[in-house]
């Protein structure tokens, strides 16, 4: 009811606004014969601005200090006495009663003096203070709309107010780009010094046991070595790339060197359905197929492979990493200059050998990018590992045993409580900045690669 | 003479070459074979996936269905009529006295109706203990009974027919899940039980339906067989739209102003650093945002859909800014220099004539982020979307849960038999989803391209 009455009155004040701002526009652009600097919809808009944030800025006062003020006066209406016997549960199931008495829906139970005549007070002050706050917001708004009405003359540059305004907010947008880093690194910085507070970074960087101890179950905070989980991580982004660019990289080559249009235009894009593909899908792969049937590989050799395990999770997560390769490479190489190519087989040149001498020695840089960022996008992905690795954070260099990346263990240590006091879950953002630094690092290096191998054909 | 010493160097010379040829076309077709190959294996390896999955979901997609005959039996619904509404009493009053009548139904031992019924519709004295029999049908059948009572107190007395769904356990036997041929002490069901299920699957007491409680249930622990995924349907829509609604007007405007306004300066190339950047940060690293500051330091809801739409929209801004410079980089130099031309302002350039240009792109774009967000996991469970949620988020700021969260919950249930397939099918309505919001980008650009 509230809220629409406040909408209404502000589409009011709108349409009021840029009525008001558009007939005085085309008033000036009709009576006087001279020229007008702006067309009347810039006067009009001038006029809205100009109305609605004086309004917006008393209707966010409110909203921010409202619910204080009305608190307050709740609290006056309840007697010295009872207020000094409460507790703050008491005082809040006490202010709860009250607003449902104000509102008319009753309570259950005996309804004391007190509290009646404190409902019917909220009522009447809940009723004046909505009044008067709409009322403050129409008055700052009108009169806005007043002053700014008054301002506009036939040199008024109406255009060039509104175009600083839209240039302000484009603005404003970009910047949340730099919010969002800078908030990230921030949360992740302040909880992991907290996280350094209870447990030494050298400890946590260089230790060789992972065992957090459960924050119910008390005694000590545990172990937290990093290296356990970095091994796991290494373990699975190299069998992931073993998998993902052979596969990739040759069906790059193919679809851009030797592959018939209707070929390349059907498996293009069916490969980068993979790339479209959750990553919990993927995952549920793993785990149902790829792992049992890895499992029964290995007893048919005399393996031991368990159906988690380092190789089933990375197997997949190649998978999930082919397109990425196979697109990126593909890019890379169509930008590899025709005349390489030309001269290859003016000189005789196979097309085989042409690609291998002379086309990939020329795009390697593109194509190193091309790997790192794939390595990046494997040391980050989450859901495939949680599913498949086997979460078993032990150092080992075995591939067919379950193991625990560093992701794999944000999610363990995070999920459950949001209760940011014991290193239990404080760590999760300690292994969070490794992560962001590691990624970041490979992320910036590629680029720099990639950008470099553009300008020395560019 | 000439002629004997020009041929012979000569035919040798082609020997070698004629052998190195040879050579140099089998390396070729060598590596031709290998590109192809690994074609064929990334291909395989899509078929292998979307194979998978359909082999292991479509059976879920079908449900055993058991047609009850249940009496309202006065005897055992020992209940007064409900509470009217009495003149002058307050509605929290009335509330109060209709939810002790409701105490009072639930008390009741509603397993005797299902019971009594069930045992109505096998063969006259068929031996089985009134245990046994009730793992048969779903354990919220009792439920459904009660609230058909509650919601029609005139029940009393009455027969109805009434359609329960068979339990978890049952439709795994009936479907072949679980194996038919294991000892009595590796079955879930009894000898009784399973044979009266064999029973009623032939006389058709127990028939196959279309398994519409997986799109219009909730989730549930107690009643497996009856959960679904509508709460997570609607807790992903929520998302989708927080998503749309900021993502694309701040990611559009974002662009804008760096393709088109920003001055050469240090703080865009930072800002353009900071977005590419941005694009390749891990999904996870999102969640660790999402709770520090939208829940540790903003104190707003834990498992609600506005903070996961919050993190999604974070996590899909990046995107769409580039896809959107891209777009606008694309629009001919021809076009901006004729608007200009005629007088018109930078704004009014860009609003007027470059941007209508680029709507299929940004359209595009933003369809294909919004159906990467929807497939996102990581980050929804570090700001505890993994709760189970057993009810359908009324508002963004209520709990919920997520389609590919409750993908992940359910592949940890228990009951692997049931739920694997269960699972699978979450994962195929995800898939659909995914691939319509595609094929709805696909079609808009194919069409809107064709306009232009």
């Amino acid at each position: 009811m509230n809220s629409l009455i406040i909408a209404a009155l502000l589409l009011v004040l709108l349409g009021l606004a840029y009525q008001t701002g558009w007939a005085r526009g085309g008033a000036l652009a009709t009576a006087t014969g001279t020229k007008v600097h702006s067309r009347p919809q810039y006067h009009a808009s001038y006029v809205a601005v100009w109305t609605l944030v004086p309004a917006l800025i008393v209707l966010l006062l409110w909203a921010v200090f409202g619910g204080g003020i009305t608190l307050n006066f709740i609290r006056e209406q309840i007697p010295a006495d009872v207020l000094a016997g409460l507790d703050a549960n008491g005082l809040n199931a006490l202010v709860a009663r009250i607003h449902a008495l104000a509102s008319g829906y009753g309570v259950v139970g005996e309804i004391q003096p007190y509290e009646a005549a404190a409902g019917n007070a909220l009522r009447s002050f809940q009723f004046i203070t909505f009044l008067g706050v709409v009322a403050a917001a129409a008055v700052a708004g009108l009169g806005a709309m007043l002053y700014a009405r008054s301002r506009i003359t036939a040199r008024h540059r109406a255009r060039n107010a509104v175009e600083r305004v839209i240039g302000f907010v484009l603005f404003a947008c970009s910047a949340i780009a730099i919010l969002t880093t800078a908030g990230i690194v921030a949360s992740l910085l302040t909880e992991a010094i907290k996280f350094f507070t209870f447990i030494n970074p050298l400890d946590f960087f260089f230790g060789t046991v992972w065992a957090p101890n459960n924050a119910a179950t008390g005694g000590d905070y545990g172990k937290y070595g990093l290296l356990p989980l970095l091994m796991g991580t290494l373990m699975i982004t190299v069998i992931a790339m073993c998998v993902a660019v052979p596969v990739g990289l040759m069906a790059a080559i193919y679809l851009s060197q030797y592959a018939p249009r209707q070929l390349r235009a059907v498996a293009k894009p069916i490969i980068e359905i993979l790339a479209g593909i959750p990553t919990i899908v993927f995952g549920f792969f793993a785990l149902v197929t790829v792992g049992p049937f890895l499992r029964d590989i290995g007893a048919a050799v005399g393996l031991n492979i368990n159906a988690t395990s380092a190789l089933t999770a990375g197997v997949v997560m190649g998978i999930m990493i082919i397109p990425f390769v196979s697109s990126l490479s593909d890019d890379i190489l169509n930008q590899v200059p025709r005349t390489l190519r030309d001269g290859a087989y003016g000189l005789g040149a196979t097309q085989s050998e042409t690609i291998r001498s002379v086309l990939l020695p020329a795009a390697l840089p593109g194509i190193v990018g091309a790997f790192l960022l794939a390595v990046s996008r494997a040391v980050g992905e989450t859901m495939i590992v949680v599913l498949a690795a086997g979460n078993s954070p032990v150092l080992r260099g075995s591939i067919f045993e379950p193991v625990a990346t560093i992701t794999v263990s944000i999610v363990n240590q995070l999920t459950g409580d949001t209760d940011f006091a014991g290193p239990q879950s404080l760590v999760g953002f300690a292994l969070g900045l490794t992560l962001f630094v590691i990624t970041l690092g490979l992320n910036i290096f590629a680029l720099y690669i990639v950008r470099r191998f553009r300008e020395q054909y560019e | 003479m000439t002629d004997v010493t020009a041929s012979r160097p000569l035919s040798e010379r082609t020997q070698l070459i004629r052998k190195n040829l040879r050579r140099r076309h089998m390396s070729e077709t060598i590596f031709r074979a290998l590109g192809l190959l690994a074609i064929i294996v990334a291909l395989g390896f899509v078929a292998l996936l979307f194979a998978d999955i359909l082999r292991k979901g479509v059976p879920a997609f079908t449900q055993s269905n058991l047609h009850l005959t249940a009496t309202f039996d006065p005897e055992i619904i020992d209940v007064g009529p409900p509470p009217g509404r009495i003149a002058g009493q307050s509605e929290a009053e009335f509330r109060a006295a209709s939810l002790k009548w409701q105490r009072e139904v639930a008390m009741l031992n509603w397993n005797k109706v299902v019971e009594a019924s069930l045992r109505a519709l096998a063969p006259a004295g068929y031996e089985i203990a009134a245990k046994d029999l009730l793992t048969i049908p779903e354990t919220d059948a009792r439920h459904r009974l009660r609230e058909m009572f509650v919601a029609d107190p005139s029940l009393l007395g009455q027969t109805v027919k009434v359609d329960v769904l068979a339990s978890a356990n049952a439709d795994n036997w009936i479907k072949g899940n679980i194996d038919r041929s294991l000892p009595d002490s590796q079955q879930q069901l009894k000898a009784p039980a399973r044979a009266l299920i064999d029973q009623f699957v032939s006389n058709g007491t127990i028939s196959m339906g279309f398994a519409w409680s997986l799109l219009t249930n909730v989730d549930s622990r107690a009643a497996p067989a009856s959960s679904g995924l509508l709460g997570a349907l609607v807790g992903s829509l929520y998302m989708m739209l927080i998503v749309i609604v900021l993502a694309v007007p701040i990611g559009v405007a974002a662009a804008i102003y760096l393709e088109e306004f920003a001055p050469k300066s240090r703080l865009t190339d930072f800002i353009e650093v900071n977005i590419n950047n941005l694009a390749a940060v891990p999904s996870i690293v999102f969640g660790l945002l999402g709770a520090a500051v939208f829940i540790n330091y903003m104190h707003l809801p834990i498992s609600a859909p506005l903070v996961g739409g919050l993190v999604l929209t974070l996590m899909t801004l990046p995107t769409i800014i580039i896809a959107t410079r891209g777009a606008l980089l694309g629009v001919s130099p021809a076009l901006r220099q004729a608007a200009l031309g005629m007088g018109a302002s930078k704004t009014q350039m860009v609003f007027h004539h470059v941007l209508p240009v680029t709507f299929p792109s940004i359209l595009t774009a933003t369809i294909i982020g919004v159906a990467h967000a929807l497939g996102e996991t990581a980050p929804l469970l570090l700001i505890g979307m993994k709760a189970f949620v057993a009810s359908v988020p009324a508002t963004p700021l209520d709990q919920a849960t997520a389609l590919p969260v409750q993908i992940y919950l359910w592949q940890g249930n228990e009951n692997r038999n049931f739920f694997e397939s269960h699972t699978a099918a979450a994962i195929m309505v995800l898939l659909v989803l995914m691939i319509a919001l595609n094929g709805i980008a696909i079609f808009l650009r194919s069409r809107l391209e064709r306009r232009a």
